[in-house]
């Protein structure tokens, strides 16, 4: 067992542990703390696939500022875990058993997928540098990245109208 | 490292993102849990992405890279989705002084 398979089964735990304490945490701020942990995760999967622009865009987009603005928003509106609202026992039990058929459903088709002997290559192959990953962006991709920015300008004036009413 | 396990990690997390969604009541829980689910597709788009790069690289020398490229684009509507949502839960907060998703009912009167 390599480096980088320990390192895989390591980012895969903590990953999968993260994820599970931010669904069981009662503490809403505690959950952003997990999640944050799941996402700095799977930046580490990100750069043992070599995919390192996406890895620090990752931590940058979701870790830093998405996470933020969850973060500000919990405190702005001082949740704790006693004004929770508890679900009825039997709707949580019932969620978990849906979540647990999908899981159940999507395994079961995979096992008969031919996905046999193929390999995700760890740690080589240069399409994850910025270099190439521009100049695809700007060439082939360069309609849809203008038209984010329209989209993430309709989200700005969205947000602030949503805001200010 | 073998796709499979790649597959079954992505599942895993998504079905963790679904019992949240499923599970909770609370509308900032529930959204941080579609983030959690959106990621999972991501790091199974860029399994995939090097999978395809190691099944093409005598033909093409940016085979799978569009596999990484919509992982971007996924990102930004993801960080516009995160922004007008947070402000739609704000204004409930304002309106109801919660955060529960079955006060959200109200909606249907």
């Amino acid at each position: 067992m390599d480096i980088s398979q320990v390192l895989f089964y390591a980012l895969s735990a903590m990953a999968l542990g993260s994820a599970i304490m931010v669904v069981i945490s009662r503490n809403p701020v505690h959950s952003v703390l997990w999640l944050i942990i799941t996402f700095f995760a799977i930046s580490g999967h990100y750069i043992l696939l070599n995919a390192q622009f996406l890895g620090i865009v990752n931590l940058i987009v979701y870790a830093g500022a998405i996470m933020v603005l969850f973060l500000f928003v919990i405190m702005l509106m001082n949740l704790n875990a006693e004004t929770e609202p508890q679900k009825n026992k039997w709707l949580k039990l019932a969620g978990v058993v849906a979540g647990g058929c999908l899981l159940l459903v999507l395994v079961a088709a995979l096992k008969q997928a031919e996905v046999k002997g193929k390999v995700a290559m760890l740690g080589t192959g240069d399409i994850g540098l910025i270099k190439n990953l521009g100049h695809a962006l700007f060439t082939d991709y360069v309609v849809p990245f203008e038209l984010s920015s329209i989209l993430f300008l309709s989200a700005m004036v969205g947000a602030v109208v949503i805001g200010k009413k | 490292m073998l796709i499979e396990r790649y597959i079954y990690l992505a599942i895993a997390l998504f079905c963790i993102g679904i019992v949240g969604v499923l599970a909770r009541r609370n509308a900032i829980i529930i959204f941080m849990c579609i983030e959690l689910m959106l990621n999972a597709v991501n790091l199974l788009l860029v399994a995939f992405s090097k999978m395809h790069h190691a099944a093409g690289v005598g033909k093409a020398a940016a085979a799978g890279i569009d596999g990484q490229l919509f992982v971007f684009f996924i990102m930004v509507v993801a960080a516009a989705e995160v922004s007008v949502g947070l402000a739609i839960i704000v204004m409930m907060y304002r309106n109801t002084h919660s955060v529960d998703v079955n006060f959200l009912n109200r909606l249907k009167h």
